[in-house]
């Protein structure tokens, strides 16, 4: 080590333990004071009573202090019920989609040679730099049954179809499909990265490896490729299937009005009904139906890993 | 060896192999016997592993033919040739436990019962020692049970051929020697014709039953181990394997058996053992091996002797390496310390006026 007096006086710096305390510590604090306590309001907030005062709940006096009538009804009325429903099958619609266009793009960014990947994925993230509504006005209009899109497709479907299927337009717009494939066009880069980036670590040997014991590439790549990528997936699936599923700006702007999505309900129940314990409720609901099943693979990867 | 008529069991027939511009291979002839030992020797880039890499069907070549068996392999797929790869990297499935990677292949051989599969798994664990480890996961073992790992997936389906990249280039040098010969013993047992890729002169010569030098993309020479190293056919051959002193010189005349060259660094004339391509007059290169030299405080009889002084000694213990100083060169000689005892006992010390002779027999002389 170099004996500057300098050297050793900003390697003590460095040295210094609470530097270490700090870098833990700092993420933690952020979550706690952004996301944990403004959790536990929203909880708080879950067991109130809804009253007519500003803000519009309270706790104690003439009601309950802790009342649970907001997660009674989250779990027995049906419009709470059929719009989880339609969140988590759209968000699995979306991230199944998503996988399944994902998958061979971030394979094929993996067999490109370098500069091309460089370029294609900056194709990937392309769309990011144009405004996210502006996308989704665009996909309104290729939808619109009087755009040149819907036209094609009309006239496709006309082409291949007996005279009495004939149709004037397809009805995509304000449709659940609509919610789906503007989900999958906007979240793709989220499955498609994480893919990606689990491929791109696998060792080609390996794949050789399996042909020269006989494989082929199909079985190469289900024996081989699929398996060591299962940590790219469930990552991708996640990062497309969390935020899906609460979605709020898209089935808001193409979906089907009378098949909300949770995203919708909540943001309903706090405005225009000013239910907070209610949209509370629902919230810390979602929550918890998001983070169980990761909390579940979590569990059952770390015990893979614990064998090691 | 008693082989029946079919002609040899591999044969490589002018292969050539380009890449763009580049030419990998360069119109390779070889012919390997069932049951052998074959080793491709050369440094990085002499195109050793580009040939292997044919053999298991990664590459086709350019041009030229392999013949395996019989059969012309030509467009036959990796995954379809009786030929298995043991990689420089091992190439372990991390996701799968030992006895799975074992018995990756045999999942593709029909009429294999589960049983069976199971059977051979086992017997293929067994010959690597590796049944206590049957159900653990790659990375729970060490780099030197990888190995073995490697190479009991690789004969599980009693390949015709195995072929071995560097089979000890990622062990440590304990670990090397006793691999070595597990490695020959488990040859010897399977009967399996074994393809060695090294660089590493000393593995080649010591797994090997026959040896194939290679640089820039072409065969240098082929023989038995003793062959290259003590008859070496070219410069190349002489100074990749083993350390060898080197010297110019012009051809003067025959002797029988010797010749006679002239040897401006050795002071004079020197005999040489007789080389049939040489002429009188010719330049060609002296070659004589450290150990081949031999060193005496007197002058000692007979012819090839020359006078100089101990500039260096490295004492390593079994043997030491002189380096003398002669009036025009600087020439290795290897010593063996047969007999133990303090510095005293050396045949020369630094600076000592030595004499150092070698017989004609040993020295080489080299046209190409």
């Amino acid at each position: 080590m170099d004996p500057d007096m300098n050297t050793g006086r900003f390697q003590r710096w460095f040295d210094l333990k609470g530097w270490t305390a700090l870098l833990i510590g700092a993420p933690y604090g952020w979550l706690v004071i952004w996301f944990l306590l403004p959790f536990l309001i929203v909880v708080a907030m879950s067991v109130a009573t809804n009253t007519p005062t500003a803000p519009p709940f309270s706790f104690g006096g003439d009601h309950a202090w802790i009342n649970w009538s907001s997660y009674h009804r989250v779990l027995t009325d049906s419009l709470y019920l059929r719009a989880f429903l339609t969140s988590v099958v759209n968000a699995a619609f979306a991230a199944f989609l998503c996988l399944l266009i994902g998958y061979p793009m971030a394979l094929g960014l993996t067999r490109v040679s370098k500069s091309w990947r460089n370029i294609l994925l900056m194709l990937v993230i392309l769309p990011f730099w144009t405004s996210f509504l502006l996308r989704v006005y665009a996909w309104m209009g290729l939808m619109g049954k009087n755009s040149w899109f819907n036209g094609l497709l009309t006239d496709a479907w006309n082409f291949l179809v007996p005279v009495d299927w004939a149709i004037r337009f397809v009805p995509m717009m304000n449709t659940n499909f609509a919610v789906v494939l503007v989900m999958v066009y906007t979240y793709l880069p989220f499955m498609i990265l994480p893919l990606y980036a689990s491929l791109e670590r696998l060792d080609p040997t390996l794949d050789e490896a399996a042909m020269d014991l006989g494989s082929r590439p199909y079985q190469v790549f289900l024996d081989v490729t699929l398996p060591q990528s299962v940590p790219g997936i469930v990552a991708g699936g996640m990062l497309v299937f969390i935020p899906a599923a609460g979605e709020l700006v898209i089935p808001s702007l193409v979906g089907n009005a009378s098949q909300p999505m949770i995203g919708k309900i909540i943001a309903d129940e706090f405005g225009q009904a000013r239910d907070w314990p209610m949209a509370s409720a629902v919230a810390v609901a979602l929550l918890i139906l998001m983070v169980l099943p990761t909390m579940i693979y979590s569990h059952y990867q770390a015990r893979a890993e614990g064998t090691k | 060896m008693a082989v029946e008529e079919t002609g040899p069991f591999l044969r490589i027939e002018g292969v050539s192999k380009r890449f763009g511009t580049f030419q990998a291979v360069k119109d390779v002839n070889l012919t390997v016997e069932k049951g052998e030992i074959f080793s491709l020797l050369g440094g990085s880039g002499c195109g050793k592993t580009t040939l292997l890499r044919m053999l298991a069907g990664f590459e086709e070549p350019s041009e030229g033919r392999i013949f395996l068996d019989g059969r012309d392999m030509a467009g036959v797929p990796p995954w379809e040739r009786p030929v298995h790869m043991m990689f420089q990297s091992y190439a372990i499935f991390p996701h799968m436990t030992v006895a799975a990677n074992v018995g990756y292949g045999l999942k593709h051989e029909k009429g294999l019962s589960k049983a069976d599969r199971a059977a051979r798994v086992a017997e293929m664990l067994d010959l690597v020692q590796l049944t206590q480890f049957a159900h653990r996961k790659p990375h729970q073992i060490s780099g030197g049970q990888r190995q073995r790992v490697a190479l009991a997936r690789a004969l599980a389906r009693q390949p015709k051929l195995l072929l071995l990249d560097e089979p000890l280039a990622a062990l440590d040098k304990k670990l090397r020697e006793h691999t070595q010969f597990e490695l020959m013993s488990i040859q010897q047992r399977t009967g399996v014709t074994f393809i060695v890729v090294t660089h590493d002169q000393e593995e080649a010569m010591t797994l090997s039953d026959r040896i194939a030098v290679m640089d820039k993309g072409q065969v240098k020479q082929v023989g038995t181990p003793t062959e290259v190293y003590e008859f070496p056919a070219s410069r190349f051959v002489a100074g990749f394997i083993g350390s060898v002193n080197s010297f110019e010189a012009t051809v003067v005349a025959r002797e029988a058996p010797w010749l006679r060259l002239h040897v401006p660094a050795l002071g004079g004339d020197v005999l040489a053992r007789d080389s049939a391509a040489a002429t009188p007059g010719q330049p060609v290169s002296l070659a004589i091996r450290p150990e081949k030299m031999r060193i005496a405080k007197d002058r000692p009889e007979g012819p090839n002797a020359v006078a100089g002084h101990v500039k260096d000694l490295a004492y390593f213990g079994k043997d030491s390496l002189y380096r003398i100083a002669l009036p025009q060169a600087l020439v290795q000689a290897h010593a063996v310390n047969a007999r133990r005892g303090d510095e005293g006992a050396r045949v020369a010390d630094w600076d000592d006026e030595v004499w150092v002779s070698f017989d004609p027999s040993a020295a080489i002389v080299l046209v190409a």
